[in-house]
């Protein structure tokens, strides 16, 4: 078992034939993932990639039965790409883009509401490096070797960083269940605690590695539903010590405008929670691998 | 994208919101020739920057005829301002807006934004008007008034009517509040602002609700469809380094330490600051090269964090993913080709092909202290700060 996404899971790419989405659709196939065609508006009817091109998502998915798909549409289009994946029927999609106006992802969200919890999509992202579930599938741009396959569920904000932590547990012999980007804009598709939720009800995970940084109230939102709600032991760092009051560190999410919101204060209220922290991004993989070990 | 006073009160005013009389002006003749066009007997003559906090730092000047006008804004005009949100290198004074003087009778504040838990549009209002809203939140808590908008269907006229009866205003007014609200509601989601703020919204002695001072930002990532906004721009307002930055497709964040920092993606950027701090040292600076740390975007990071005077220390980490180690570290030794770095440079690398990678920087000859892991990379670079020191 992992999360969102499996070996038989078939997955659409949306904005295939682009340079970057050719690219990363390609990657994705070495990595072994289940990639059944594409959605590039105007190019439907040709084969890309040895894959099927559809006009619309809603023909890929009555020709493929997909029910996943990952999103490389340019910024402007973005919101409406992820709208109509949802109006299509698809359960997961992740967006890769960076960039998408925060009055569009409003919309995306508002958008959602229409449909029951059962029916509704989930999004991942935007602006985020995606989803995997090491040796089975890969939904994102990351580098699919550096993670191995075990019991540990990642979520964070960015990518890198991400694969820092994945590198740090490969290295200690520690593999991952699913590990997921849930992006660095301020308004996103799933926050930490909806990932958080997953991982409870995921018999493959035994912990979960929470990577957050300055700005915005999901970490604390998380560790509150994790004290409340969670058995399993959770695991954070919050990235931005450093970073200064009201500046926007990168990630148009990653600024401290209220109370709670710097790295600091994200640490003291996460401890409140009982979620264990990591005490430097050096040993985000060490402290995992402790808990696991003790929890077994 | 942060726009001057004189721009927001533009806007508003066509969202039908009312402004004293005023004028923009580029030097003490033109001012003097605004006043008199504006007419009256008083006005303010106010320094254009992208900073509030303006009054204390001596950017407002009340002037009570047509020189002292002229003279204020020769005082202004060229001046380096340091509010408490300028930073300590300020912010140029190019232009000043003279304004005519309004009689309050109430000071009031309104302001717009996101609001990320709810992930609507929250409208903070007081009244305690004339205090920056951090104040306001801190002295006069209870003054404040919080209304969630429903961004799907968008204001509604009773939500409008219950701010301005919480802001005690007289009844006669109520109505005419409420337009200014709805108005600033529109404005935020017509133009995809991400702030709205009129600090004092005031009632004048005549009885007129006027937008005193006001402040607007917007989504940088909506400027594609906002030519008006974008054209609003001004670079003279924003940090060289950071706009040098943004330029070149770079995130940059000026700190004050001497630990110049170059690393692919933010998380990790942030991250790698931390462990600085941690071990005793402090970082130059924010910056991002992007997930791909591509070797055209190293050249321009060292660029960049080179010229930065308060850099002692270089430290560069990049976790190569799908770009392999080899082709980064390829990427950063052309980039030492081209440019000279004279001072102790710390250099880890993470990833795909490490040890590739590494082998090309140590058979390269380029003078370097390598490191393994993010602790290890903070602690050289804080060591090489301090020889420097002790030498």
């Amino acid at each position: 078992m992992s999360i969102l996404i499996d070996k038989d899971t078939k997955i659409i790419v949306q904005g295939f034939t682009g340079k970057i989405g050719s690219f990363h659709a390609s990657e994705m196939i070495k990595y072994g993932t289940n990639v059944v065609g594409g959605v590039t508006p105007g190019k439907g009817g040709q084969t890309h990639l040895g894959l099927p091109v559809f006009n619309t998502v809603k023909e890929a998915v009555n020709q493929t039965e997909a029910t996943t798909s990952i999103l490389f549409v340019p910024p402007a289009f973005a919101a409406d790409s992820a709208m109509e994946a949802a109006d299509a029927g698809i359960k997961v999609c992740v967006a890769i883009t960076d960039g998408i106006p925060s009055h569009d992802m409003i919309k995306v969200k508002r958008y959602m509401r229409r449909y029951s919890k059962k029916d509704k999509m989930t999004l991942i992202g935007p602006n985020c490096a995606g989803v995997i579930s090491p040796g089975k599938s890969m939904l994102g741009i990351m580098p699919g070797h550096i993670y191995l396959e075990g019991g540990v569920g990642i979520v964070g904000r960015s990518g890198t960083l991400g694969y820092e932590a994945a590198q740090q547990l490969k290295n200690l012999g520690v593999g991952i269940s699913t590990s997921v980007g849930i992006g660095g804009d301020p308004i996103n598709g799933s926050s930490f605690k909806d990932i958080l939720e997953k991982f409870e009800s995921d018999n493959n995970t035994k912990v979960i590695l929470m990577i957050g940084e300055i700005g915005g109230p999901q970490e604390v939102e998380a560790g509150k539903f994790a004290k409340e709600n969670m058995t399993k032991p959770v695991i954070a760092y919050i990235a931005g010590l450093t970073a200064p009051k009201g500046r926007v560190m990168g990630h148009a999410g990653a600024i401290v405008s209220a109370y709670g919101e710097s790295a600091v204060e994200k640490v003291e209220l996460l401890k409140e929670c009982g979620v264990k922290i990591s005490k430097n991004p050096s040993v985000m993989g060490e402290t995992v691998k402790e808990i696991l070990e003790g929890s077994k | 994208m942060d726009i001057h006073e004189y721009q927001a009160k533009k806007i508003l005013s066509d969202f039908g919101i009312r402004i004293p009389r005023g004028g923009i002006a580029y030097s003490p003749e033109n001012a003097e020739f605004k006043a008199r066009e504006i007419g009256g007997s008083k006005w303010f003559v106010k320094a254009q920057i992208h900073s509030g906090a303006r009054g204390k730092a001596g950017g407002i000047i009340l002037c009570k005829n047509e020189l002292e006008v002229a003279q204020a804004t020769d005082k202004l005009l060229g001046k380096k301002l340091v509010t408490n949100q300028t930073g300590p290198e300020g912010k140029i004074v190019n232009r000043v807006y003279i304004e005519e003087v309004t009689n309050i009778k109430k000071e009031l504040y309104l302001g717009l934004v996101f609001d990320r838990a709810s992930e609507s549009i929250m409208v903070v209002a007081s009244t305690a008007g004339g205090m920056s809203v951090e104040e306001i939140s801190k002295e006069k808590p209870e003054t404040i008034i919080r209304s969630k908008i429903e961004v799907a269907v968008g204001m509604q006229e009773f939500q409008a009517r219950e701010i301005a009866y919480g802001l005690g205003i007289d009844f006669n007014l109520i109505s005419r509040m409420a337009e200014v609200i709805v108005g600033c509601y529109r404005a935020f989601r017509e133009l995809d602002a991400t702030m709205v703020e009129i600090n004092p919204l005031v009632v004048s002695k005549g009885d007129h609700i006027f937008a005193l001072d006001c402040k607007m930002s917007f989504d940088n990532n909506a400027l594609f469809r906002r030519s008006g906004v974008s054209e609003l721009r001004d670079k003279s307002q924003e940090n060289e380094s950071e706009l040098y930055a943004a330029d070149r497709g770079l995130n940059y964040v000026g700190l004050q330490g001497n630990i110049g920092n170059i690393i692919n993606g933010a998380g990790l950027a942030m991250a790698s600051m931390d462990m600085i701090k941690l071990a005793g040292g402090e970082p130059a600076n924010f910056l991002d090269v992007g997930g791909g740390a591509t070797p055209e975007k190293i050249v321009k990071a060292f660029k960049l964090i080179s010229s930065d005077k308060k850099v002692k220390v270089i430290l560069v980490n990049i976790f190569a993913g799908i770009n392999r180690c080899d082709w980064v570290a390829e990427g950063i030794v052309l980039a030492l080709q081209k440019i000279k770095i004279d001072m102790p440079l710390v250099i880890r690398l993470a990833g795909t092909n490490v040890e590739e990678g590494n082998k090309i920087l140590k058979e390269s000859g380029i003078n370097y202290i390598a490191a393994t892991t993010l602790e290890d990379a903070a602690n050289k670079a804080v060591e090489a700060i301090k020889k420097l020191e002790i030498n």
